[in-house]
């Protein structure tokens, strides 16, 4: 008898069986349900499934993310029938403007995601929160008002993809850069409709937050959840936000059947850049150093932790960024605000010239708070470059980690940071 | 519901993501008209303005890549079309279109076979396009439990009637 992926061990528990395999169809019972202002759409579908309360209001999260603080009034007016809904319904974790964060961000530092949970969003960088250990995929606002109504929803158990990492990475190289090559190698389909588990050395070393830049671009290979087995570093993780009470280890079986295995060598390996008009579109560095931008982006729940505030701040203290760049740095929560006002990061930021923002995921969908102009390059930490995400369709969008950003903002152009 | 259609077809390439299909900067409108009126601009500025309803949309692999936006299959369906058939779709588009009861179907290698502007019959129970040359190329037909929430007019429709069946 084969062994068991880690999606097979969380479906079957979620879906209340004694095992799944590949290919079946499951009612997956939910764990953890999480929105933003995609909820203001299910309101509609939700009122008219004909049922008044929210299953279980205690296993709902709500924040405010994409448009912070509201721009118009017509998002003036999503926010507030998300309010007046969570207070009518009960939901004690709704985090509004001023406690809030980018979604994903917000459930693993609050502690709320935990290892072998089916935990569903109404977001696609649900992914994000597979680095915890959990089953996290992403739906639209019709599926989030279903499940509000009924607790489940339909899954079909996903094959998985066995990605493998090891080798030391060059100085001021990531997870974002090993992500990035990943894309490279599958395609921004390879993964679709897939899980993807991720293990190996180079993956063992990383910290939390560099996991959820895996799990989190795991979207970016059209994968249904990124998972990473759970260890001592998530135990950890849970402990500081305080829910170790919550930690367990899981991994999938030794013998666990795999779609494919995907084995990555990464020593030595330096920043990788995703080029316009898609994040499979990746090169070296060395190919696209020189190419000149008008606005840096460190932002997103992809790549805007404290830990890649740190990693800009290392790289702008002291200096000014290029006279014709713009920089924008927005934290991935107001948690991590704080902490960077703190810590000094803030002032590094302000003294280099560039923007300190309150968190939100604004610039990175287009939507406000940075929007490119026609002919506009960007460099960006964020997940996606199609045409016309950030702003204008002619709009030129790079992708790479928070050092590639910084030391691009310093110079004006896209600069490697082992060297900035 | 119905299950054949009819209509002209727009082709569209590999990898058309929801960026393209419904930009971030019209997501503040959850008004279907207003979201139809910006359908493709990002690939096409002229879609919106020229699509006719029952238009086909036939397009190549991994349409509806990238945000879970639910406004993209909106949008789409908004602006007259009757169905997306492509050779594979990404999955919370395909998700989110079954549950707005907006029928897309996977018929891998079609893309290569057809011409923008040409005459299509896409049968969703016989499954099989039918081209103007008179062609038939086959799909899989959808699964049992997709279908029956397509034939309901999406998720809404379908968990309200079976709400109904078990009041007292």
């Amino acid at each position: 008898m084969a062994g068991h992926t880690m999606t097979e061990k969380i479906l079957a528990r979620a879906s209340r069986n004694e095992v799944v395999h590949a290919g079946q169809i499951v009612d997956g019972y939910v764990d953890l349900l999480y929105m933003h202002e995609m909820l203001a759409l299910a309101l509609k579908p939700f009122d008219e499934i004909g049922i008044e309360k929210v299953w279980d209001p205690s296993r709902c999260v709500v924040t405010i993310d994409h448009w912070v603080p509201p721009p118009t009034l017509e998002v003036a007016k999503m926010h507030q029938a998300i309010r007046e809904f969570c207070w009518a319904q009960g939901i004690q974790r709704f985090h509004d403007v001023g406690d809030h964060g980018i979604v994903h961000q917000l459930v693993v530092e609050r502690g709320y995601v935990h290892p072998g949970e089916l935990v569903i969003a109404c977001d696609s960088h649900t992914n994000m929160a597979g680095a915890m250990g959990a089953f996290a995929a992403g739906i639209g606002a019709t599926e989030t008002a279903a499940v509000m109504a009924t607790g489940k929803l339909w899954l079909k158990v996903p094959e998985t993809l066995n990605v493998t990492v090891h080798g030391k990475l060059a100085r001021r190289t990531g997870a974002k850069d090993v992500i990035l090559k990943v894309i490279q190698t599958t395609g921004d389909d390879g993964a679709a409709y897939k899980a993807v588990e991720f293990r190996g050395a180079t993956i063992q070393a990383f910290p939390m937050n560099e996991r959820f830049v895996l799990s989190n671009m795991t979207t970016e290979m059209g994968a249904k959840a990124g998972m990473i087995p759970s260890d001592g570093t998530t135990k950890a993780y849970l402990e500081a936000a305080g829910a170790g009470a919550a930690y367990r280890p899981l991994d999938a079986d030794p013998d666990a059947p795999y779609l494919r295995t995907f084995d990555l060598d990464v020593e030595g390996m330096g920043p990788q850049v995703a080029c316009p008009d898609n994040p499979a579109n990746v090169k070296p560095i060395e190919e696209v150093a020189g190419t000149k931008i008008d606005m840096a982006f460190l932002g997103s729940c992809t790549n805007a932790r404290i830990q890649d505030l740190r990693a800009a701040a290392e790289i702008l203290k002291g200096e000014r960024v290029a006279s014709h760049v713009r920089m924008i740095v927005t934290p991935a929560s107001q948690a991590i605000y704080r902490q960077a006002v703190k810590e000094g990061l803030a002032e590094i930021f302000l003294e280099a010239g560039a923007t300190f923002t309150s968190s939100t995921c604004g610039p990175c969908f287009g939507g406000h708070m940075g929007v490119l102009a026609p002919k506009e390059v960007c460099i960006s930490s964020t997940n996606r470059n199609y045409p016309g995400r950030m702003g204008s369709p002619e709009a030129q969008v790079y992708l790479a980690s928070p050092y590639t950003v910084a030391a691009s903002a310093l110079y004006g152009r896209i600069t490697d940071p082992r060297g900035a | 519901m119905q299950t054949r259609f009819t209509g002209r077809v727009w082709t569209f390439g590999e990898d058309i993501s929801t960026d393209h299909i419904i930009a971030g900067r019209y997501l503040t409108s959850t008004d279907p008209k207003v979201l139809s009126e910006h359908a493709m601009e990002n690939v096409d500025s002229q879609f919106a303005k020229r699509v006719t309803p029952g238009d086909v949309i036939v397009a190549g692999t991994n349409f509806g890549c990238g945000s879970s936006r639910e406004q993209a299959p909106m949008a789409l369906k908004a602006a007259g079309v009757s169905c997306v058939v492509a050779n594979t779709f990404a999955r919370i588009f395909f998700r989110n279109s079954i549950n707005i009861g907006f029928p897309v179907v996977e018929c891998p290698g079609l893309r290569e076979k057809v011409q923008e502007g040409e005459t299509v019959t896409v049968d969703l129970a016989a499954g099989h396009v039918l081209l103007a040359s008179g062609e038939r190329v086959r799909f899989q037909p959808l699964p049992p439990n997709l279908l029956e929430i397509l034939n309901a007019g999406g998720l809404v429709p379908k968990l309200r009637a079976e709400l109904a069946a078990k009041a007292p």
